[in-house]
């Protein structure tokens, strides 16, 4: 198949306006005669939930959490990302458009990327009247910060909790339309499977995770706001129920998966400190603005930090990369410390971190104004590990955070299932092979906010007065026998291993070999051995408990299975792209001095991985881009 | 260096809604002193399942303590002894060796025990459904730079926001009331120059949708003492205030002057 973003003609600046001008409309009056869906209530899905009942759809609202606000988007720290130029420093929309495309090495598509900056001013406003608490000046504007290597400051914040009082903004709109009545909340309830009939989307399959009952819901059209995929790593910095069912399952009826192995490690979590350890925690990247990166120039090193004399210490970002220094961009970041640490000159008893040092800050600034910036973080650092990182330098190690890859979208955030819609991380969308601080909090308001609800007439306004597909429709009979028997074969394996056991074991391949670096060998190694290992979880899991209580086993049983055919398919995808972009690295293909080394004439397009069965590979489509307004240059930050 | 510690936990085990629960003893042996309490369970767990018993149902999620889906009554206190703590992030290097460790659900009549150690906390959601938003529909805002907000407003708004609605409060007062949690949510919009027109409304409001679900307050306190926030009693009399002044003029059918 043809891979049509739908992208508009015209020039890049206009692109998004000639659109809205250009697509179909659903006249107000008509609005509530059509039934939408949207699975997750994080950012992307909150945000749509309650701008698409604004403006008068019937929306049904989906996550298994307890609550909306819990949605992982909620632990989002460090800020969010608008071209609003409030600091006078020279950003502009074009400069944030231009810094992603590029941050995102050349692998995003150009007209969505421009979009998102364009729409980032808006997010601002939307959030400050809803009573988001951004941080002030004193004369009561609001401040920014820089982020993530970024030369300019674009980042509005609320202390170190943006994601949450961000959420909560689109929470408390969405909970404003509960109240309304125009969008029926369910909570608790897990969608198992996406039902299509003649090849569109059609409803959903869901479980009732107090009480088992497996029910069936149908609409006009279903949004998947559904979040990323980062804990097919086992350990990262997601919350621990984050995963990638919903996405996998819209992948198995026909949606293309695009980019898989685009995944970002964050160069600043703290290190495992044992085999228990259930998930690592990140320490906000503002800490790179005064933390300094080292580690002992000797492999024996056995002195404490502090009294390894300046000459010894190996500031390797300062020494590498001297006009970005610590603030080089988190790939890059991450990398560089995965090298020093293999090398031997890791630090912290397991020699698996390196130091994050404020000493020269704290001398410089005082105690006070690093307390002031960061005291949360160096409480929290201190809570977890039992050091004070006001006495001593904090411990640092890369960790999977992020995951740019996700299912295919075109223009109108429309998957490859005509009526399917895929928002925030849960689509591959715009951060290329890597993303930049501060973005995916403003991709993810700015798809729900500002883009879908737009865009999702353009299929709706055709199927004017017809009624969506009823339950009782063959098809959904067919999607749930099948949802059941999976869950009943689950609770029949009777193996030896918690679904934790071998979810930690696939992590442990993932992290190995499609982790940082990736060559050839690995990846082969990681299919094997991930598909030897899917078989033996069917054969081989352990679900206690029953299927018509809250049973976390048999949630976690499927989310893990799911993972298995998803890291299959990251190798996959990273084997097939033989060049190094962003978070990608091949080893195979890097420059003299060690630095990603992209190949533009083979590989300057997006994979879109079609579904083929348990047995068949995926078949790969390819979106080629075109790089019109950036031009393509290797990116340096030396 | 890592330290292991051998406790005893006697452990709320309840199998549905209606079920009658017991408390059963579980050993917790080499439990290493660099893992949270929720990787203690985790490690409980794993070794129920090889042993074939039902695993241990807990509430968690982010395991950073800012989803709020964490919460038990660890020997007889709300996330337990550290203050401003929420469970996830009690780390075991704060017990001893050899300690007997008491963990309950919520106890509260608002909040039903699902199973084991979950609650339902749903009341919560009906109070922010009742008020708790300013209204504000997308594509409606003017420059958010137009409607300056001294820092120490903002600040002030920013504290009672800082609430993750993980029902510690409720849990931890005598009388199950929801004031703590109330009050925040109230604080943080109203103490905003955004939320002033429906501020005497959603007070209304949402103080009488808790009371159909809460207790009442009488100022014991002990919900600030297990609030892993730290939200300040402050804001209670804060929508005290409010309320009393919104009900003695009747300002919600006076149009809110
Ligand atoms: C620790 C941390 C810090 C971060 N800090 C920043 C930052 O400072 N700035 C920034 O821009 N980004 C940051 N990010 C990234 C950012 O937070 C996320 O990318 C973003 O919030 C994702 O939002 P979302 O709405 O797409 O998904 P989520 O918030 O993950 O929401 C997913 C929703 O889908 C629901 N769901 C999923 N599957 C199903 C299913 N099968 N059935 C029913 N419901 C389902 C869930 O219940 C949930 O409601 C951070 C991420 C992490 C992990
Ligand atoms: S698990 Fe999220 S607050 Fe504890």
């Amino acid at each position: 198949m043809l891979l049509n973003s739908k992208v508009p003609t015209g020039p890049m600046a206009e692109k998004w306006e000639k659109h809205k001008f250009d697509i179909k409309l659903v006249n107000p009056a008509n609005k509530r005669k059509f039934k939408i869906i949207v699975v997750g209530t994080g950012l992307a899905g909150a945000s749509a939930s309650a701008t698409l009942a604004e403006l008068g759809y019937n929306v049904s609202a989906f996550t298994f959490h307890d609550s909306p606000r819990r949605a992982h988007s909620i632990a989002a720290q460090g800020g969010i990302n608008a071209a609003k130029n409030y600091q006078n420093d020279g950003d502009s929309v074009h400069r944030l458009f231009y810094d992603t495309v590029k941050g995102g090495d050349y692998r995003s598509r150009e007209a969505n990327v421009h979009r998102l900056a364009e729409v980032s001013v808006n997010i601002i406003d939307q959030a400050a009247s809803q009573g988001v608490p951004f941080a002030r000046e004193y004369g009561g504007l609001l401040a920014n910060r820089s982020f993530g290597g970024a030369q300019v400051s674009r980042t509005f914040y609320a202390r170190g909790q943006t994601g949450q009082q961000l959420l909560l903004g689109a929470y408390q709109q969405m909970m404003r339309q509960v109240h309304e009545g125009k969008v029926t909340l369910h909570t608790q309830t897990e969608m198992l499977d996406l039902v299509t009939k003649d090849g569109e989307a059609c409803g959903i399959i869901c479980r009732d995770l107090i009480t088992g009952e497996i029910t069936s819901h149908s609409a006009h059209a279903v949004v998947l706001a559904t979040g990323g995929y980062g804990n097919v790593f086992y350990l990262s910095t997601n919350a621990m129920a984050c995963n990638t069912t919903a996405a996998w399952r819209a992948h198995r009826k026909g949606a293309y998966f695009a980019n898989p192995s685009y995944t970002q490690i964050h160069p600043t979590c703290i290190p495992a400190s044992d085999e228990f350890q259930s998930k690592l925690t990140l320490m906000s990247e503002s800490l790179r603005n005064d933390g300094r990166i080292w580690v002992p120039r000797s492999k024996d090193e056995t002195r404490s930090a502090g009294s390894i004399p300046e000459a010894e210490r190996y500031y390797y970002l300062e020494e590498k990369y001297p006009a970005f220094g610590n603030l080089v961009p988190r790939d890059v970041a991450s990398r560089n410390a995965k090298t020093v640490v293999d090398a031997g000159h890791g630090v912290g008893p397991l020699k698996n971190g390196v130091y994050l040092d404020f000493a020269d800050a704290i001398k410089r600034d005082g105690r006070d104004a690093i307390e002031g910036r960061y005291g949360n973080l160096f409480d929290m650092y201190e809570r977890i590990t039992g050091e004070d990182p006001y006495s001593v330098p904090m411990r640092i190690y890369p960790a999977s955070h992020y995951t740019m890859g996700g299912l295919w979208v075109d223009y109108n955030l429309m998957t490859t299932i005509p009526g399917l819609y895929a928002a925030g991380e849960a689509n591959f969308s715009d951060h290329g092979a890597n993303r930049l601080g501060a973005s995916a909090l403003m991709q993810g308001l700015a798809d729900g906010y500002f883009v879908l609800p737009y865009t999702i007439g353009d299929s709706l306004a055709p199927k004017l007065g017809s009624d969506p597909v009823p339950t009782d429709d063959p098809v959904f009979k067919e999607a749930t026998a099948d949802v059941e028997d999976r869950l009943t074969r689950f609770l029949a394996i009777g193996g030896s291993r918690s679904p934790e056991y071998f979810h930690r074991e696939l992590g442990k391949i993932v992290w190995e070999n499609i982790g940082m670096a990736r060559n050839r060998s690995g990846l082969e190694k990681a299919i094997s051995e991930i598909t030897a290992l899917r078989e033996e979880y069917w054969q081989d899991v352990r679900i206690l408990g029953n299927n018509e209580s809250l049973n976390q086993s048999l949630e976690k049983a499927g989310r893990v299975a799911d993972f298995f055919e998803l890291g299959e398919l990251m190798a996959r995808d990273a084997l097939d792209r033989n060049e190094s972009c962003g978070g990608h690295f091949r080893e195979e293909s890097q420059t003299d001095e060690g630095e990603a080394l992209r190949d533009d004439e083979n590989y300057s397009h997006v994979s879109a991985w079609e579904w083929n069965g348990i047995d068949t590979p995926q078949t790969k489509h390819k979106e080629e881009l075109a790089f019109e307004e950036v031009p393509l240059t290797q990116r340096s930050y030396k | 260096m890592s330290q292991t510690l051998n406790l005893t936990l006697k452990i709320w085990r309840q199998e549905g809604p209606n079920a009658k629960g017991s408390f059963e003893s579980y050993q917790a042996n080499n439990i290493p002193d660099d893992a949270s309490f929720l990787e203690m369970l985790d490690i409980v767990n794993e070794s129920l399942i090889e042993n074939n018993q039902v695993p241990i149902e807990f509430p968690h999620d982010c395991r950073e303590g800012i989803c709020g889906t964490c919460g038990v009554m660890i020997n007889g206190r709300a996330h337990g002894q550290e203050i401003g703590t929420a469970t996830c992030q009690l780390h075991m290097r704060k017990f001893n060796d050899g300690d007997t460790i008491v963990i309950e659900p919520w106890r509260a009549a608002a909040f039903p025990v699902v199973k084991d150690l979950v609650v339902d906390r749903s009341p919560l959601d009906k109070i922010v459904e009742a008020g708790g938003y300013i209204t504000a529909p997308t594509g409606s805002a003017p420059d958010a730079n137009e409607m300056p907000i001294p820092k120490d407003v903002a600040e002030s708004s920013m504290d009672a926001a800082a609430c993750i609605g993980c029902g510690a409060c409720v849990a931890a007062c005598p009388n199950s009331a929801g004031q703590l949690f109330t009050s925040a949510k109230l604080w943080h919009l109203n103490s905003l120059p955004q939320g002033q027109a429906e501020r005497y409304k959603r007070t209304e409001e949402m103080v009488e949708t808790m009371e159909q679900y809460f207790g009442s307050c009488t100022n014991h306190g002990e919900c600030k003492e297990a609030c892993p926030k730290e939200i300040s009693l402050d804001f209670i009399a804060e929508m005290n205030k409010d309320y009393m002044k919104s009900k003695v003029k009747n300002r919600k059918k006076a149009g809110q002057k």
